[in-house]
């Protein structure tokens, strides 16, 4: 890794667009430079300024007409209505079955997709990719399809700036999550509901919760804690009618009682659950947790040890104030050194696009494209989210499939000159062999995907 | 139809007159160094597969007390279990492994588990495929255990060409020293092979794209030779890309890769190694209908695989492992949760199969593991060892560096007919 940074540091040719320090804040720390966006003059003041005030995309409007999770729930109850009534009737479904929940899911994901393309705040916007990641939810699974882009607007983009604590509460009880994680139908034994229809627990929610949202492996929990925090979790479930996200809390299905989590007794009832999500959001081995991910996502995929160290002190201090935390990874000396990191195929199909961006209107559709590449658009195969670690994502076909699709994308691309583009996107990261391949292209469909195709194109 | 592989094969492999780096094509390095027939394939079940759902004790006596509403029909009733000898019986989607288990070629071994014990997916995972012997000790062990039968095979080293990742992720199964393709079809134009030379050199001292685009043209070649022979009707589907790896339509879906890498195994100069990861097994809820698909797709899969390798298959073992079990009671959503142990399977022509292997260790509270899961009373490292000694002849000196530390997981014997 050390041998690396260093040969490519030798290479560095300070072009006139971008120096060293801009390109790093517009491609480390942002989604790739956009060349209608001017490169900041105070480029670590520009990242700062992304941490301040309500989130741009939610400001944007560009999100206003989507639907909420109740919408979502309201359109997937529609859905298997029509399914059920066409069925009865003996209708074929092919032709006449026309769900709501897959258009809303499209939609939902061109808008968030095209809002990382466009947005002036990528540092603010990569952030919200990565906390939407930490807190994984895949449409493929549980009846979650319309679901995502909800929680996404819901639960993650309110909160990536505020305290983790928050974020945990809103992710817990979105529905996206309750169904994912097989929350709904978890229902206390001893609970009414429990004892009438002799139903039980689902431990999926309790155990993910403390494995991969908060205290990890290393908080040492038995399966009696995963069991309890099971227990706690009983009754939060989803209503359609509760706008705006859905969530519902049902009484006759929580366990009734206390139960103890990680040596900690919570009382029964919804309080119960938010105290001891609380808990675990706060709990030491948290913020050693996400301090690793955040610097292993911002840094390098083997994160040093002093940065993660940095950084959960910064949570720690903070009692997790995610801004905080964003803003301790600037000052990181590692996190300013080029070429660390390997982009997965949506970081590098999004840097694509902004930095060749597409006319309005004339957007590639994007969603196939990323089934292709191996990283389907929210839906990781497992809770434990997309990896950020280059040996996922540096298998020869899949290196050599985003080489073809960038070659097919750069066919769409009119006017700009391929050099410019390259000097505009990379700066001082653009390498003299790279610089001299693009200006002796064949043609600017040539010389830009030797743009895509560059080792500096691939990293940020 | 064939266009996709073939026009993308076919343009990276007019590369290989053009640039010096592509000369040693995969098939002339994999010829050199292919000492051996023999083919290992692993399935990897990424999220817990239920063994006692995919092989069902339906003969003990304590199965319906724990969970009667997942327990499908007897053998011989619409969608009862397929029997498997009096006790046992395959999920009923199971249909082209029941028919290979007929024929004495599959071997599901019972009550299986690696030395993992804390129901973490994650963790379980990465000791799956590190061969690690307890958690604590898995951050010294960073390659996969099959990169590392790699490295023992007979030949030079770690030479390229014989290890192959399907599908576009590469498993920590096969990550390490020894250098692994991989096989994904997409479907993108193709820039031309004077463009992709220079692509190679603008990558040339990279150390993670350089090595991959260099490997993937030198398959591509090999697998355009391989794999565009006409008609085949698997073929047929690789132009149609929409769809996930859980659509068995798909071109990417399990049957369709498996399809296609079993064509590149038995090829004389192919790889020899290969692995696929599936995923859809963590049936927290509503189990009997969300395992209906994904073990579908795995029937499918197997059977195109057999189908594939063709003479081959006498030639060829495949490991189907998970990373533990679940509960051995229904939980609450008439699913299951996390457990212990599990059923693997083992198969091939010369797998010694048609018998359920394993000691039951019984499902009475008393006999489960923390009076909740299935007890394990076979290491997964045991059946891996012994197939892996079976299928190569491996030392067990050989054995002890592919798994570390694993005196206390003996390889199983008689896993295959002599």
């Amino acid at each position: 890794m050390l041998r690396f940074a260093t040969f490519r540091k030798a290479e560095l040719v300070y072009g006139p667009s971008m120096d060293n320090i801009t390109a790093q804040a517009m491609i480390r720390f942002g989604l790739g430079a956009r060349p209608d966006q001017t490169a900041p003059a105070d480029a670590r003041g520009w990242l700062h300024s992304q941490l301040q005030g309500a989130d741009p995309g939610l400001s944007s409007g560009r999100f206003d007409d989507l639907p909420t999770g109740a919408d979502a729930l309201t359109a997937f109850r529609s859905d298997a209505m029509t399914r059920k009534q066409l069925q009865l009737a003996g209708t074929p479904l092919r032709g006449n079955f026309m769900p709501e929940t897959p258009k809303m899911y499209q939609a939902d994901a061109k808008a968030q997709l095209l809002w990382a393309v466009d947005t002036p705040s990528p540092f603010r916007e990569r952030l919200v990719w990565f906390w939407a990641n930490h807190f994984s939810i895949s449409v493929r699974q549980g009846g979650t399809l319309g679901l995502v882009g909800p929680f996404i607007r819901e639960a993650i983009r309110p909160h990536v700036t505020g305290k983790f604590t928050d974020m945990v509460l809103a992710v817990e009880s979105h529905p996206a999550m309750l169904r994912y994680l097989s929350n709904v139908g978890s229902v206390g034994p001893n609970s009414p509901a429990g004892l009438r229809m002799k139903r039980g627990l689902n431990e999926n929610l309790g155990r993910e919760c403390m494995e991969l949202h908060t205290v990890s492996l290393a908080a040492g929990y038995t399966q009696t804690d995963v069991t309890n925090m099971a227990k706690l979790l009983t009754g939060w479930s989803v209503d359609p009618n509760n706008q705006p996200t859905g969530f519902a809390f049902r009484p006759f299905a929580h366990e009734p009682g206390g139960q103890t989590v990680l040596g900690r007794r919570f009382g029964g009832g919804q309080q119960g659950a938010i105290d001891a999500l609380t808990y675990l959001s706060t709990y030491p081995t948290t913020y050693q947790a996400l301090a690793r991910k955040l610097v292993r996502h911002f840094v390098a995929d083997d994160p040093p040890a002093d940065a993660v160290r940095t950084i959960a002190t910064a949570l720690s201090t903070t009692q997790g104030d995610l801004g905080a935390a964003a803003a301790a990874l600037l000052t990181l000396p590692e996190a300013w050194q080029p070429g660390q990191k390997v982009k997965t195929p949506v970081e590098y199909v999004v840097s694509v696009l902004r930095a060749a961006p597409p006319q309005p209107g004339d957007e590639p559709p994007l969603l196939p494209v990323l089934n292709k590449l191996g990283q389907p658009l929210w839906a990781a195969p497992l809770p434990n989210g997309w990896s950020d670690k280059a040996a996922d994502w540096v298998g020869s076909d899949a290196v050599l499939s985003r080489i073809d699709w960038s070659y097919n994308y750069a066919e769409r691309v009119q006017a700009a000159q391929p050099i410019d583009v390259a000097s505009q996107t990379l700066g001082a990261h653009l390498r003299p062999q790279t610089a001299s391949a693009i200006k002796s292209a064949g043609s600017p469909q040539e010389g830009l995907t030797l743009l895509f195709a560059s080792p500096e194109f691939q990293r940020r | 139809m064939a266009l996709t592989i073939s026009r993308r094969a076919a343009l990276r492999g007019s590369l290989m007159g053009l640039a010096t780096i592509a000369t040693a094509g995969r098939a002339q390095l994999a010829m050199a160094d292919a000492d051996t027939d023999k083919r290992f394939v692993v399935v990897l079940l990424r999220g817990a597969l239920d063994g006692m759902a995919s092989v069902v004790p339906y003969g003990d006596p304590h199965l319906a007390a724990l969970r009667a509403p997942l327990i499908p029909g007897q053998p011989g009733s619409a969608d009862g279990v397929l029997d498997l000898g009096g006790f046992y019986g395959f999920h009923p989607a199971l249909t082209g492994l029941h028919d290979m288990y007929k024929q004495g070629e599959v071997l599901p071994v019972h009550a299986i588990a690696g030395p993992y014990r804390s129901r973490s997916h994650f963790e379980a995972q990465d000791m799956l495929q590190t061969g690690a012997d307890d958690d604590q000790n898995m951050a010294g062990i960073t390659s996969g255990w099959l990169n590392r039968v790699l490295v023992e095979l007979p030949g030079a080293p770690g030479a390229a060409g014989r290890g192959l990742a399907v599908g576009i992720g590469m498993p920590l199964l096969l990550r390490g020293p020894a250098i692994v393709g991989s096989y994904a079809p997409t479907g993108f134009a193709q820039p031309s092979a004077e463009l992709y030379a220079r692509i190679v050199a603008l990558n040339a001292t990279d150390r993670l794209t350089g090595r991959a685009i260099r490997e993937g043209l030198r398959e591509a070649r090999f697998d355009q030779s391989t794999l565009n022979d006409g008609s085949d009707g698997v073929m047929d589907e690789m132009g149609h890309v929409a769809g996930t790896y859980h659509d068995p339509k798909a071109a990417n879906g399990f049957p369709a890769l498996a399809m296609a890498a079993g064509k590149l195994l038995a090829a004389p100069a192919g790889p020899r190694i290969a692995a696929f990861q599936l995923e859809g097994w963590d049936t927290h809820a509503n189990q009997m209908g969300l395992l209906k698909p994904p073990l579908t797709m795995l029937d499918n899969g197997l059977v195109a695989l057999k189908t594939a390798l063709g003479p081959d298959w006498k030639n060829t073992t495949v490991l189907v492992m998970t990373e533990f079990g679940r509960t051995a009671r229904m939980n609450g959503t008439r699913g299951t949760d996390h457990g212990t142990a599990t059923a693997a399977f083992l198969l091939g022509g010369s797998v010694a199969g048609g018998k359920v292997a394993g000691t039951w260790p019984g499902l009475a509270d008393s006999q489960l593991f923390q009076n909740r899961d299935l007890a394990p009373t076979a290491d997964i490292r045991s059946l891996a060892k012994g197939a892996l000694a079976a299928q190569f002849g491996f030392s067990n000196d050989a054995l002890l560096r592919i798994f570390p530390d694993s005196l206390n997981a003996a390889p199983m014997n008689g896993l295959l007919r002599a």
